[in-house]
């Protein structure tokens, strides 16, 4: 299967999130081999703004005709925004997983913790691998 | 490694997810669950059901075999149709539902659940051996494939590999014909609430049988179909399935499945089912709606005035209608059409509501 280029300017979860930092706010979504996995996405359960995310527990879900999964947050910090059109049309991170489907901002606590991230040619190599 | 289809290879070609379904490596999508749920209700959708279990009941008394062993009254079914029933244990409780289709009255077949084939084969030749009667029970799963070819255009893409004429069938009837050469059973009959087809032929010729139907059915719309869409259409039709909506612990008036049940005659069960329903149904299955934002899957608690009053079977996202439903056991007084229910969806109640049944049904006639 072909996936969209990971984009070389945000890092990667081994849960296939990606999130992208800009002036200490993180944006984050789902990956596109995230959404291909998941195929239609019917149903977004987004965090509350204000609430404080840890990085690598779960804080949203997304629910396909068939399944229920947990996507985690990729940075600690208090999430101070989310895409609130995802509840109408959960079908945007079907088609733009990368882009217009972004799931939250976080206000980033500690840049320390993306040393704990993979960069977009490492996740390249763990799909890679975890496709074998 | 689960049991295997003759299909498995040509599952993996067209790009299925393969999982596991009760013992079976069976494709749950090629694509996505909507796109083949639309693809069947819009066109035709072929699905893999090699995994159900075909049993032959034959001989002087297998009329007097499923008499005592199936709900349904064998006598008030014409030779050349099929009737759903189910087979009870001595306290009601549903070990399967089945098609039983009639050949006369001294041939049948069972086609039953996967899960069930080996409990459903041994409780017959108990059941006979018990009564002593005159009959042959056979497990024939695994020489029998079978395909359900399902939606508007199933009709004219099966023709061009039958040898009869398809008008020749009514629902619910069936007839033995060849299939590309193949000796089959063609019933018009499935599990989707269009008009249909499942057809039945030798197990080594699944591969060819199937390559052709999507070969000759590709400018009809015809699309493989996993088992992810053959939940949702069903369940868009409150159609049960094993596992969910029943099991032993449930009796056909619990189940929506009074009306498959004849007790004008003697079975095994009826005397349970009928106490029961002296006593009072403890609970019954309905269908339910969301009003608020969320989808119920099994097994979600439902809730009334802080009290727990059910469990959800099974529950997703309608394709079709495009709203959030499912089907639910209730505790009977509060079972009612209108009445107002509280899911629990991870840590929140979530509003829904009793609608009437069936969610969908195909307004053209199937």
């Amino acid at each position: 299967m072909v996936f969209e280029l990971n984009p070389h300017d945000r890092k990667y979860t081994k849960e296939h999130e990606w999130v992208k930092i800009e002036n200490g706010i993180a944006t984050m979504g789902i990956t596109d081999y995230a959404q291909h996995a998941l195929t239609d996405i019917v149903f977004v359960e987004l965090p509350e703004i204000g609430k404080h995310a840890q990085q690598f527990k779960a804080f949203a879900v997304l629910e396909s005709v068939k399944s229920v999964s947990d996507v985690y947050a990729p940075v600690s910090g208090e999430i101070i925004e989310v895409n609130s059109s995802l509840p109408d049309a959960p079908e945007k991170i079907n088609n733009d997983a990368f882009g217009i489907g972004w799931i939250a901002k976080i206000k980033v606590k500690d840049e320390k913790e993306l040393d704990n991230l993979m960069s977009a040619h490492e996740y390249d190599e763990y799909l890679k691998k975890s496709s074998h | 490694m689960g049991l295997k289809t003759p299909l498995l290879e040509n599952h993996k070609k067209l790009g299925a997810t393969i999982v596991d379904f009760g013992g079976w490596d069976m494709p749950v999508q090629y694509t996505n669950v909507i796109e083949e749920h639309n693809a069947t209700r819009n066109a035709c959708g072929l699905f893999d059901i090699c995994h159900m279990g075909e049993i032959f009941v034959e001989g002087e008394q297998a009329f007097d075999l499923l008499q005592k062993v199936t709900s349904r009254d064998i006598s008030k079914i014409k030779n050349g149709k099929i009737a759903l029933a189910v087979m009870c244990n001595e306290k009601g409780g549903i070990i399967d539902d089945l098609t039983i289709y009639k050949f006369n009255g001294k041939k049948f077949m069972l086609v039953v659940n996967a899960s069930n084939e080996i409990p459903d084969f041994e409780w017959c030749k108990k059941i006979a051996k018990h009564e002593k009667f005159h009959v042959k029970v056979t497990n024939s799963s695994r020489e029998f494939a079978k395909l359900d070819i399902q939606g508007p255009n199933s009709k004219k893409i099966l023709q061009q590999i039958t040898d009869f004429d398809l008008n020749e069938l009514s629902f619910y009837t069936f007839k033995e014909g060849n299939l590309i050469g193949f000796p089959g059973i063609i019933s018009q009959s499935g599990y989707t609430g269009e008009l249909g087809y499942e057809i039945y032929f030798p197990w080594n010729a699944a591969s060819e049988v199937w390559d052709k139907l999507l070969e000759l059915g590709k400018e009809d719309g015809i699309k493989p179909i996993g088992l992810g869409a053959r939940d949702t259409l069903r369940l868009e039709c409150a159609m049960n399935l094993y596992g969910h909506e029943m099991d032993e612990n449930k009796t056909p008036l619990e189940a929506r499945y009074a009306w498959v049940c004849d007790f004008e005659k003697d079975f095994i069960g009826k005397e349970a089912i009928l106490a029961q329903k002296e006593k009072g149904v403890p609970s019954k299955l309905v269908g339910f709606e969301m009003v608020d934002r969320g989808i119920a899957r099994n097994p979600y608690k439902v809730f009334k005035n802080g009290e727990e009053i059910g469990y959800v079977t099974s529950g997703t996202m309608s394709p079709t209608l495009k709203k959030a439903l499912g089907l639910s056991y209730i505790k009977s007084e509060h079972a009612s059409v209108g009445e107002e229910i509280e899911i629990q969806i991870r840590d929140k109640l979530c509003m829904a509501k009793i609608v009437k049944l069936p969610f969908y049904k195909k307004t053209d006639g199937v």
